[in-house]
This record gives structure tokens, sequence and C-alpha cells, in this order.
């Protein structure tokens, strides 16, 4: 192993403590008893007791779980399939570049112009079908245009590194092209899968401004929600729910680990 | 494989299946087309709607004239009823200017921590390349009101900062140029470490001692040994830094005050609070036209490493 220069490895532990600070000091206000202002007044449980009667936010979490689970179940198909799509088919040299390009758009497109995007989109859509008025489900289909290219990308990877052994085995003993798909690739497949599931999971509840822009007056999420009290001031409920989700991730982050490690 | 259409009814094996072209065409249509639609209708087609849209005008309420004039672009470069002034310009050199600093802060840190990472025994390493991540998957809007929270003058920094008379006593550090970068490095410094890692995890130490054999210096070591090899992943952590970071708006919103508006806020703007739809659109290409430059550069350089 490589001796590292101390210097380097000070750095190194300065700058990680430094993406946890943030955290530590929410979760540390999310005990205080003061109510406004944050001086240091007495430890309390109160604002989680306080958070689990609190409708508003109850109704935002919930929202934001539909979002996040609905959106990625969507784009882990849409994106496994065009995964499939590409490397296991004989596309011309051209439109694979076409194709290629298409699938990092999503990727390299800055946020905030998918949004305006999609909000010229929904705006179009509306003439046709009053579906399209802005609520969870153009939040759904906003979230999914961005999830369907990274699960793609995860699970690419892995079909690459499957090579072409296997599915010519299946076939050489001839399984048909249905139960190929079912009894060996998608098992095969299954970790790139989960991962990208995760991915694309975790990026949805990490995502603000896709739903800032296509969210109705009925479809608050936690992050909306956030935003909104942080403009007319954040109550200790907020650290309180902060935290849970800090938890909440860190967990999920450690059981896609074990997971993908796998 | 013979793309032609004579050549579709032809037998030939692939991936260990006897079939045709034509029915591997039609086949693979069913698995490309849902997902190509969905990013074409939602993506591409509102795309170049907006193409279209930043030659209209903004009508008395909100609603878009279709006139086609340059417009939006001559008030992109500063000319308005008033005559010309710097303020747009202003917005989009700050946002280069402040996605620059972002990632060159970034870079200098990233290497450091990408290194320790690297040189970690392999059954922690996952662990600590975890800890990286975990900050990064608390949604954005919370960190960075965490940061408001630690640069208000009740807490160590800002008391700090009075004492050394930076900022006037009872002051806080937000809103602040400085508060929007320290938002900005802590948001995208996993995007950096994470592709830098996987270069330095592959990085082949000989040439490292080979310089080191030769005695040359520990500056040289690095930019001659080291850095070169690392290229094909900085060079993707600077795209998924520099590019997000241009477009950015809920940093500077929260962090930067009025006064520090980035090209994101700008665009928010006019979708959102001025309707102005056509200038935000016209704003909007602005931002993607650089975007699709830092693609070109990706294809190009970026060969060979994974971007997620």
């Amino acid at each position: 192993m490589h001796r590292l220069n101390p210097l380097v490895r000070t750095v190194a532990l300065v700058t990680l403590a430094f993406l946890y600070l943030p955290m530590l000091a929410i979760a540390i206000l999310s005990f205080n008893r003061t109510r406004y202002g944050l001086q240091w007044n007495g430890f309390t449980t109160d604002w989680y007791t306080r958070l689990l009667q609190n409708a508003e936010i109850l109704e935002a979490a919930r929202n934001t779980l539909v979002l996040a689970v609905v959106s990625t179940l969507v784009a882990t198909v849409l994106g496994t399939l065009l995964a499939i799509a590409l490397e296991r088919y004989p596309w011309g040299r051209r439109s694979r570049g076409w194709l290629d390009n298409l699938l990092y758009l999503p990727v390299v497109t800055p946020d905030i112009i998918l949004a305006v995007a999609l909000v010229v989109a929904f705006g179009a859509l509306r003439a046709i079908s009053t579906l399209f008025e802005p609520g969870l489900l153009t939040m759904i289909l906003g979230h999914v245009t961005f999830q369907i290219a990274f699960v793609a990308l995860t699970v690419r990877s892995r079909l690459k590194s499957l090579g072409r052994d296997l599915d010519e085995a299946a076939r050489d003993l001839y399984a048909d092209y249905s139960y190929f798909v079912r009894r060996v690739l998608l098992p095969l497949l299954a970790p790139g899968i989960v991962a990208g599931a995760m991915l694309a999971f975790t990026l949805s509840l990490d995502d603000f401004v896709i739903s800032f822009f296509t969210a109705g007056p009925t479809s608050q999420t936690l992050p909306l929600f956030i935003y909104a009290s942080v403009r007319r001031g954040v109550t200790p409920e907020i650290h309180a729910l902060s935290t849970l989700i800090f938890l909440a991730t860190v967990l999920l982050v450690l059981a896609s680990e074990r997971l993908t490690r796998r | 494989m013979q793309t032609t259409p004579s050549s579709l009814g032809r037998l030939v094996v692939w991936f260990g299946e006897l079939t045709t072209p034509g029915r591997l065409y039609r086949r693979g249509l069913w698995f490309l087309l849902p997902a190509v639609i969905w990013i074409l209708g939602l993506l591409v087609i509102p795309g170049l709607a907006l193409v279209a849209l930043s030659f209209a005008e903004r009508g008395q309420y909100g609603d878009v004239l279709w006139n086609w004039n340059l417009e939006n672009y001559s008030r992109l470069l500063g000319y308005g009823i008033f005559g010309w002034s710097p303020d747009t310009i202003l917005i989009l050199l700050r946002s280069l200017w402040v996605a620059f600093v972002t990632t060159v802060i970034c870079v200098v840190l990233a290497y450091p921590l990408a290194f320790f990472i690297a040189t970690q025994p392999p059954r922690t390493r996952y662990l600590w390349l975890a800890l990286v991540i975990i900050p990064f998957w608390t949604n954005l809007v919370i960190r960075t009101y965490a940061w408001q929270m630690l640069l208000s003058p009740e807490f160590p920094f800002a008391k700090v900062a009075q004492v050394l008379g930076l900022i006037p006593a009872d002051g806080a550090l937000y809103p602040s140029a400085f508060a929007v970068y320290i938002g900005m490095v802590t948001a995208f410094l996993p995007f950096v470490v994470m592709p830098l890692f996987s270069s330095v995890e592959r990085l082949d130490w000989s040439l490292v001692e080979a310089a080191q054999d030769l005695y040359s210096s520990r500056v040289r070591t690095f930019f001659q040994g080291i850095w070169p090899q690392t290229l094909p992943g900085l060079t993707v952590g600077i795209i998924l830094t520099f590019i997000p970071a241009m477009g950015m708006f809920v940093i500077p919103d929260l962090l930067g005050g009025a006064k520090y508006l980035l090209v994101g806020n700008l665009i928010q703007q006019q979708f959102y609070s001025s309707r102005d739809y056509p200038y935000g659109a016209a704003v909007s290409l602005g931002l993607m036209i650089l975007t699709l430059f830092g693609l070109a550069i990706y294809r190009r350089r970026g060969q060979g490493v994974e971007l997620v």
C-alpha cells in the first residue's frame, strides 16, 4: 500500500468533516427546546412528537414517497428496456451515435432547463387534456424523464460486463426468447437493475428544481415544504424532520451498498 | 452487419440466436421506443419549442405573442428600453465565474480525498466512499438551509469573522458571495470525488515510483506522473460540476441574497414571478449552448469513464 503524505490525509479528513457539518448542526438543533432563534435552551424530543401530529408535513412526506416510488418503478422498467435495446441489438453506427447522445442529454442538461422544458411541454399538453394540470402526475412524468438515463447507464454497464457467452450458451441449449429473458437475462441483470433503481429513487428524493416547476397546489412535497418554510421562518419541526430524513437516507445508502457489492 | 433492406431477410446468428436482421430490428424497437419517445416528447421536442419561443414576445398578460424577432437576445446582451445596462451580462459572467471557482475549489479538495480513499484497505474503501456520498443524498434545500444557520451570527464561524474584523460585529456571513461558494462547493464535491476516485483507483503506481527513483520533485511527480493518468476521471468530474453549477438557483437564492443573482435565478424569475416565457427561453438557450459545449468536450476527452 502507498503511504500518504500526512498533509493530504488531514486535508481529506477535514473536507469530509465539512460535508457533515450541516447535518450535525440540524440534528443538534432538533433537540433544542427553543422555538425561535438558535440559543440552546435544554434538551427535548418534543419536536419529534409534534412533527408526527403535523398533518401538512405528513401529507408532504406521503407525496414525496409516492412520487419517488412511482417514478422509480416507471423509470426502472423503461431504462432497463433501453439498456437492453442499446447493448443487445445491431443498430448501425450512425443511429447508435444519436441514441448515445439522447441517453446523455438528460444527464448533462442542467436541472433548470429540463424543468423549463417540462413547463413548456405541460403547457402545450394541457390544451389536449386536463390531466396535465400541475400536480403529482406532472411531477412523476418530470422525474421519470431524468431518471430513465441514469437507470439505463447503470444497467448498460452491467450488460457490458456480462458479455455474450451466457446469452449464446442459453440459446444453444434451446431457450426461447421469453424463457431466456425471464430465467437468464433478468436474474443476471438484477444487481444492475437494483443499483439503477436505487440511484433513480435517491435522485427523485434529492430533486428540488423539477418538483418546484411542475408541482401544483395540492402536490406539496418535503423539499418544497422546507423551501417555503425557509422563507417564512423555519420551525424546529423542520429540524426534526431533516434529521429523520438524513437517518433514513443513511440506512438506504448502506442497504444499497450491501446489495450492489454482492 | 449490413442494414440495407435487401439484407433484412438474410439469416444471421446474433448472440447465439438464429434469426433475421428484420426480426431483430422489430423486436429491438419495442425495447427502444418507450424510453426514446419519452425523452423525445418531454425533453427534446419541448427543448426545440424553447428555441422557437425565444424569438417570440411577452404579451401584456404574460401570454406569448408570435412576432419572430431578436428582442430577447438583445435584452440578453443588455439592451433595454432605457439603453444599454451591464446587469444581465454581469449575471451571465458571474454565473460563469462562480461555476469556474466552484469547480476549481472542488477539484483541489477532491484530489486529497480521492487519494485518501483509494489508499485505504479494500475492505473499508467503499465505506469511505459511501461517507462522501451520504450527505449528498440529503436534499439540497435542507443542506443549504443548514449553511444559512451555520453562517448566522450565533454560530462560531460568524463569531470568528467578527473578531477578525472581516464582518461588522453582530453581522452574519450570509447573504454573501462567500456563503454561495461554501454552499456550492459542499454541494458538488462528491461529483468530482467519485469519478476522480475511479481514475485514482486504477492508477499505475510504477510510473510514480519511476519518477521518484529519478529524483523528480514532488510537484513534478504529481504533474507528470499522476495528473495525466487522472485526466479521464477529472474531465467527467469537472463537467458534472461545472454544468449544474452554471444553472444552480437554490443555493444563490438562499445564500446569495438579492444582489447575487445567477443565471438560474434569472430563468426562474422569468418562468415563475414575471411570467416572461420568451425571455426565459432565450436565457435558457444561452445556458444550454454552454452545456452542449461541455458535452462535446466530454465525448472527446472522457471516453471510457462511466458517468455513473
